[in-house]
């Protein structure tokens, strides 16, 4: 077991706490950075879309895991930030300012509907963000001249400096970079002084706004900025479709969205790369699983979302710590060897009393 | 005529509206837990509904009967395997659950039933009353006079047996309920098995209205706008804001450009969080340290 002694403050923001991170981390940018030499172009374009995933779910963790604000409506700011990107590639930006006004505005938008935030919580606020959702899916239908309506438009080409960004190499780098570039924001953001007033939010607002910390303005920052990563993701998704509908962007991916921050582990960032792995590489799994099954079973309309939901029940049930908390006590597990006891990591739990009265 | 043509439709279609959402305020207010599969359990009490009626040919009221204590069965299965628990857990991982419940319910009623609409033989089908100019279809009048019935029903149940203020008691503060002598578990499935059986209600009132099939249950959702509008936790409120945005859907459909008819009920419930996050009757308030 590794015991870290302090003996300087800064020590406490370091990006990286020991060596040994260092080494790990260095290792895997090494095998993510030559995975295109060992692997085959469909699981190259497989593993960019997991890092999408990643880019979205950095901003889903922002909001529920480190503010304490439930959101069930990201596709929305996926859609936005997808038809955003390619309605500015289509009038002619170059690749990165489109992705970047594109985030932007989805920034801006994430922070009007953070407005609200401030006078609702738990599921008033998921709830205004659902009917937020079902409005923007209405207005793509309806805005033709802009979204094309249920005919949808199509994604223009990624280019840079004359470079071809479409080939699947070349996405997954690009992807790849991007995430590298939001797990930094991240990082910074979280072990920032906004980040310590969104985790404090979370842990109780009562608390963090008797030490001084503006709910409203937190709230409304952690939504602006929660909506940025995902509109990010979302024109980084525009490529990867090609062909833009309204129907891509319902309910169900906000839901898989909070599905992968749950059963990634709330509050962690690692958290998001495992969900984003498991919801990326889980309906290759079921298509797989299909072929074992007797065709009665493997027809089944709706199987894939139910099995989504069966998993979050289960994981909401066994492991609320997500992926994450389970190899963090399994790495406890044998640290400690002989030592390690189970009621370690018992939840607490927490008898409501009711907020409303009479 | 129109006006009062569209109006009764409106009505009947809150009732709907009202009704899941009854079935929403009736767990919140007893548990603090928001269930997010009240729509597919209405879902599923249609197609035990089907199942007892156009299957197994049992008489219609009898069908019914049946349908309310299989759901009631069901509540408390559902209760008891899932939701116990996640007693004294965070509100949010509630949701979620619920959430997943109700991807579990529609893939479990897509394997049994299959995907293809279906209907009730109902033996008020067809028949039409006239009030001068307006006909009112029978299915409509009986969603409206058993909405009524399970209102009054359920008030003078809050209101008046010991069970229901149990109920109360155990929503306001659990642990203080149950220092009391209050079962608190026990309470728990009891009143679930009384929402799935509201649902399963709603559900067979529905049918002959909307065809059944496993994505019914999306009116959940509408319904859930419905039960913020009226201010969560109180049932007056949640038929309130069922008629209410039952009424304005049929008039946006009428008088407003297209897509303004599907998005009625979410503008009314943002324009209601923007305004009054508590809702038209107020339960709720700041709470305190």
């Amino acid at each position: 077991m590794r015991f870290l002694f302090k003996t300087n403050y800064r020590q406490d923001v370091r990006l990286f706490k020991h060596n040994g991170q260092r080494f790990w981390y260095s290792l895997l940018l090494a095998g993510v950075l030559l995975a295109p030499l060992l692997m085959d172009e469909f699981y190259l374009g497989e593993l960019a879309l997991v890092y999408i995933y990643a880019i979205a779910g950095i901003g889903l963790m922002l909001l529920v895991g480190y503010t304490g604000l439930v959101s069930l409506g990201h596709a929305a700011f996926l859609a936005i930030g997808a038809y955003a990107h390619t309605w500015f590639l289509a009038h002619g930006w170059p690749f990165p300012l489109a992705l970047l006004k594109a985030s932007l505005i989805t920034a801006l938008v994430g922070a009007i509907v953070g407005l609200p935030a401030m006078r609702m919580t738990g599921i008033y606020l998921a709830i205004a963000t659902l009917a937020f959702a079902v409005i923007v899916e209405q207005v793509i239908v309806h805005w033709e001249s802009v979204t094309g309506g249920f005919r949808g438009m199509p994604v223009p080409q990624a280019q840079f400096l004359g470079l071809d960004l479409s080939g699947s190499m070349a996405f997954y780098f690009l992807c790849l970079f991007v995430l590298l570039v939001c797990l930094l924001l991240a990082l910074n953001i979280l072990r920032s002084p906004t980040g310590r007033a969104m985790t404090a939010v979370r842990d109780s607002e009562i608390s963090a706004q008797s030490m001084g910390i503006h709910l409203a303005r937190t709230k409304s920052i952690s939504f602006a900025i929660s909506a940025g990563f995902t509109g990010l993701a979302g024109g980084l998704l525009a490529h990867k479709m090609g062909y833009l509908a309204p129907d891509a962007f319902t309910i169900l991916i906000s839901i898989q969205l909070l599905l992968m921050v749950v059963v990634g582990g709330l509050g962690s960032l690692h958290g998001v790369i495992y969900g984003a792995i498991f919801i990326g590489l889980l309906p290759q799994g079921i298509a797989l699983m299909r072929d074992y099954l007797p065709p009665a079973v493997s027809q089944i309309p709706g199987l894939e979302p139910g099995i989504f939901g069966l998993i979050m029940v289960l994981f909401l049930i066994y492991e609320p710590l997500g992926i994450y908390g389970r190899w963090l006590k399994i790495r406890q597990f044998f640290e400690l060897f002989p030592l390690y006891r189970k009621s370690t990591h018992k939840r607490q739990k927490s008898y409501l009393r009711t907020e409303r009265m009479r | 005529m129109e006006v009062l043509q569209l109006l009764i439709s409106g009505i009947s279609q809150g009732c709907v509206y009202g009704l899941i959402a009854l079935g929403f305020v009736l767990i919140y207010k007893a548990t603090e837990m928001v269930n997010f599969a009240q729509g597919d359990m209405m879902m599923l009490g249609a197609f035990i509904a089907y199942t007892f009626i156009n299957i197994l040919g049992f008489p219609f009221i009898w069908g019914l009967l049946a349908t309310i204590a299989a759901m009631a069965v069901v509540g408390v299965l559902i209760e008891r395997v899932i939701l116990r628990p996640m007693i004294g857990e965070p509100p949010f991982a509630v949701l979620m659950i619920t959430i997943g419940l109700g991807f579990i319910l529609r893939a479990v009623a897509g394997a049994i039933w299959g995907n293809d609409p279906k209907s009730i033989t109902s033996p008020l089908a067809g028949g039409v009353v006239r009030f001068g100019n307006v006909a009112v279809g029978y299915e409509n009048i009986a969603i409206i006079v058993g909405t009524i019935l399970l209102c009054l029903a359920l008030y003078l149940f809050f209101r008046f047996t010991r069970l229901g203020v149990a109920m109360q008691a155990a929503s306001q503060n659990q642990l203080a309920a149950y220092y009391c002598g209050i079962p608190v578990k026990r309470v728990f499935s009891i009143i679930w098995a009384l929402s799935a059986a509201i649902a399963a209600t709603a559900g067979v009132l529905v049918a002959p209205i909307t065809l059944i099939d496993p994505l019914m249950g999306f009116v959940g959702i509408k319904a859930f706008a419905a039960a913020i509008v009226g201010g969560f936790g109180s049932l007056q409120g949640a038929m309130a804001g069922g008629l209410l945005i039952g009424i304005v859907e049929q008039f946006a459909g009428l008088y407003l450009p297209t897509g303004f008819s599907d998005t009625s009920a979410y503008v009314i419930l943002l324009l209601m969080l923007f305004v009054r996050p508590e809702g038209i009757f107020a339960t709720m308030q700041k709470k305190k340290v």
